[in-house]
C-alpha cells in the first residue's frame, strides 16, 4: 500500500514558508536603495565601508585564532580521555555543555569582574589582550560543537588499538598525536572548524562587552543607524554562515565516498 | 638463559588479580601459544611483555635485557592485534614502512625493507592500496608485515585471526607459520582456539583464571593432560563418573568392569572417581585384545562428512565417539544396542569426583 505523502509535504511546506518568507522580505528590501527600481545599491554601500571590511576580516582572523586554540585544546583532551581517562568522559561532556547552558552575557560579566584592569591577571588592560580573551571566549562558546565533532570521529577510528599498534612500532606521543591521531579525525576536525567560523562570525554579546570592533558589532550598529545597509548585510551574513554549512557538507560527503570506495 | 624470561610476573587490578605468579621461558626462535579461555589471563600477559601493562610483581627479560620498566616503544617488539589497526589515512607501503620512518631511517632504505615485507606476505602489488580496499586476510597479512619491518625481537600476536572466517583462518595460520619459520623470530601467539594453538604452535601454555594449568608441546597438551582444565579445554573429552569397584584397584562404570592401566593409587572401595576418555581413543568395532569393553545403547549419530560422531549412552554415563566415514558401510541406528571398547592406557583418572 503506498502511503500518502501530502500531510508530510504540507509540513514541509509550512516549515519551509516560515523561513523563506523573511529570508526573501529581507532580501527583496536590501535590493530597493534606489527609488523605483530594483539595484545592489546597499551592497555596493556595504562593501564599500571601511569598517564593514576592518570588521569582517577581524570577526574571521578571530574565528581561525579560535579554530586553531580550540583544536589544541580539544583534540588532546578527547584523544587522552577515550585513551586513558575514559571514566572522566560525562564529566568533560558535562563541562563542554555548559556553554550552551550559561548566557554568553553571564560568561563575558564573569571575564570582567576577573580579567579587569586592576585584577590579577589585567587582560582588558590593553586592546591586544583583550583581542586574546575574546579569543579565549569564542574558544569556550565553541567548545560544545568542537568537542562533540572531535569525540565523535575518535569514535569513529580504533583510538586505543591505533595507538598501541604506533607505539609498538616505536613512535612518540608526539608522533602518534601528528601522524596517527590528526589525520584520522581531520574531517571531524573540519567540521568542527566551520562551525566555530560561524558561531565566531554571527557572535554579538561578547565582541560588544568588551569593545572589540568585530563584525556583531557591527552589525548591530549598521542596524541601528541605516534603513537598506542592515538588510543587505543579514543576507551577507547568512550567506558566509550558509558557504560554512556548504563547505561542512562537501567535506563530509567527500570522507563518506572515500569510505565506500 | 632463555631468549625470553617471564619471572614471578602477577598483574592486579585493585583488589582483582587477574595474573597470578607466571613463570615462563621462551627459547629463541620458538613458537608459544597461550590458551585459555577469554578472562583467564593470556591477553594480559602478552601486553605484559609488549609493554602496554605494567606488571605488579615480577620481571619481563628480553635478550639479557630487564625490559619491565621500558615502554612499548622502547622494547623492540612486533605486535599484530585482533582488529588489524592499521593507520587508515596511510596505504599499504606507509603501514608497512612507518616503523622505519619513526625510527628515522632513510627513505632509500625504507623502499627495499617495504617491498622484501611485501613479498614475505605474498602481496607485493598492493603497496599502493588503502586499508579499506583490503579483505580482512589482506589487512591482517599487512599488519604482520608492518610488525616484522622493524626487525622486532620478539613478535606478538594478539587473536589475530578471531576476526577472520574459517577458511581464510586455516590458510592464513599456515601462512603464519611459514614466515615465522623463515624468519626464526620468537613467537608468542595468544588464542582461544585450541585447533590453532595444536596445529601452530612449538609448545603451548594452557593459562586458566590467571594461573599457567601446563605447558607443553600440542603431542603432549593434548595426550597427557596434567590437570581437569586441561583435559576439559584442549580437545574434546568424555568425563565419566566412574566408582571403585569392591575389593579396590578395579573400575565401575555404570556398573561394568573397566581397567585403568594408571591405577586408581590405592582409592578405597566405593569411592566416585571422574574419568577422562578422548573420543578417538573409542571404538565401536571390536578391535580384540585385552581392552576395556562397555555396553550400551546408540542416543545420537552426527554426521560431520570425513567422520561420524556417534553417541553411546550406558545408563548414567554416555561417551561421545569418531569413526571415520566409509560409504560402504553404513552408519549404526539410534536405539541399537552396540559394545565400545577402549584400551586400559586412555583412561585418564582426573582424581575424585
Amino acid at each position: 500500500m503506498k502511503r500518502s505523502t501530502v500531510g508530510p509535504w504540507i509540513a514541509f511546506g509550512l516549515g519551509a514558508l516560515y523561513f523563506l518568507i523573511p529570508l526573501i522580505a529581507t532580501f527583496e528590501f536590501s535590493l530597493r536603495m534606489r527609488r523605483g527600481t530594483y539595484s545592489f545599491d546597499a551592497y555596493a554601500v556595504v562593501f564599500a565601508d571601511p569598517r564593514f571590511q576592518a570588521s569582517f576580516s577581524y570577526s574571521v582572523l578571530l574565528a581561525l585564532i579560535t579554530i586553531v586554540l580550540g583544536v589544541m585544546l580539544v583534540v588532546p583532551t578527547a584523544y587522552f580521555i577515550r585513551l586513558r581517562l575514559p571514566k572522566l568522559a560525562p564529566l568533560v561532556e558535562f563541562i563542554t555543555l555548559l556553554p550552551l547552558v550559561i548566557p554568553a552575557i553571564v560568561i563575558v560579566f564573569g571575564y570582567l569582574r576577573l580579567y579587569n584592569s586592576s585584577s590579577w591577571l589585567p587582560f582588558t588592560s590593553n586592546a591586544r589582550a583583550t583581542d586574546l580573551l575574546l579569543a579565549f571566549g569564542y574558544v569556550t562558546l565553541a567548545l560544545p560543537y568542537m568537542y562533540r565533532a572531535v569525540d565523535t570521529g575518535m569514535r569513529a577510528i580504533d583510538v586505543r588499538t591505533l595507538t598501541e599498534a604506533a607505539e609498538s612500532l616505536g613512535a612518540s606521543w608526539a608522533t602518534i598525536l601528528f601522524r596517527v591521531i590528526f589525520p584520522n579525525v581531520k574531517v571531524a576536525i573540519l567540521s568542527g572548524a566551520f562551525i566555530t567560523f560561524a558561531v565566531v562570525m554571527g557572535e554579538f554579546t561578547f565582541a560588544s562587552l568588551l569593545d572589540r570592533p568585530a563584525f556583531g558589532p557591527y552589525l548591530q550598529l549598521i542596524g541601528a543607524n541605516r534603513a537598506y545597509e542592515p538588510a543587505a548585510l543579514a543576507i551577507i551574513a547568512f550567506l558566509v554562515t550558509w558557504a560554512c554549512m556548504g563547505l561542512l557538507q562537501l567535506v563530509l560527503a567527500g570522507a563518506r565516498v572515500a569510505r565506500q570506495r | 638463559m632463555a631468549f625470553l624470561d617471564i619471572t614471578g610476573v602477577r598483574k592486579a587490578y585493585g583488589p582483582n588479580t587477574v595474573v597470578h605468579h607466571v613463570d615462563l621461558a621462551i627459547e629463541r626462535g620458538e613458537f608459544v601459544s597461550f590458551l585459555g579461555p577469554s578472562g583467564c589471563g593470556k591477553t594480559t600477559t602478552l601486553r605484559m611483555v609488549a609493554g602496554f601493562e605494567t606488571p605488579s610483581a615480577g620481571r619481563v627479560v628480553i635478550d639479557g635485557k630487564d625490559v619491565t620498566p621500558l615502554r612499548p616503544n622502547q622494547r623492540n617488539i612486533g605486535m599484530v592485534f585482533q582488529a588489524y589497526a592499521l593507520f587508515p589515512n596511510m596505504t599499504v607501503a606507509e603501514n608497512v614502512g612507518f616503523g622505519l620512518k619513526v625510527a628515522g631511517k632513510p627513505p632509500a632504505e625504507i623502499a627495499p625493507r617495504v617491498e622484501e615485507m611485501l613479498r614475505l606476505i605474498k602481496l607485493p602489488q598492493l603497496g599502493g592500496r588503502y586499508p579499506y580496499q583490503l579483505s580482512g586476510g589482506q589487512q591482517q597479512r599487512v599488519a604482520l608485515a608492518r610488525a616484522l619491518a622493524i626487525k622486532p625481537k620478539i613478535l606478538l600476536l594478539d587473536e589475530p585471526l578471531s576476526a577472520l572466517d574459517a577458511k581464510i583462518r586455516v590458510s592464513l595460520r599456515e601462512e603464519i607459520r611459514a614466515v615465522q619459520r623463515q624468519l626464526g623470530i620468537t613467537t608468542i601467539y595468544v588464542t582461544h582456539d585450541q585447533e590453532e594453538a595444536l596445529s601452530m604452535s612449538d609448545r603451548i601454555v594452557v593459562m586458566n583464571e590467571g594461573r599457567i594449568e601446563q605447558i607443553g608441546t600440542p603431542f603432549e597438551i593434548y595426550n597427557f593432560p596434567r590437570t581437569r582444565f586441561v583435559a576439559s579445554f584442549v580437545g574434546t573429552l568424555n568425563l565419566l563418573e566412574a566408582t571403585v569397584a569392591p575389593g579396590g584397584g578395579r573400575l565401575e562404570i555404570d556398573g561394568q568392569p573397566v581397567i585403568a592401566r594408571d591405577g586408581i593409587n590405592g582409592a578405597a572401595p566405593g569411592t566416585s572417581l571422574t574419568v577422562a576418555l578422548r573420543p578417538e581413543a573409542i571404538t565401536i568395532t571390536d578391535a580384540g585384545g585385552d581392552r576395556n569393553r562397555l555396553a550400551g545403547t546408540v542416543e545420537e549419530v552426527s554426521f560431520l562428512g570425513s567422520v561420524i560422531r556417534i553417541r553411546v549412552r550406558f545408563r548414567d554415563n554416555a561417551v561421545s565417539l569418531d569413526t571415520f566415514n566409509d560409504p560402504a558401510i553404513a552408519p549404526p541406528e539410534r536405539g541399537k544396542p552396540v559394545t565400545v571398547s577402549f584400551a586400559h592406557g586412555d583412561v585418564h583418572v582426573l582424581g575424585a569426583a
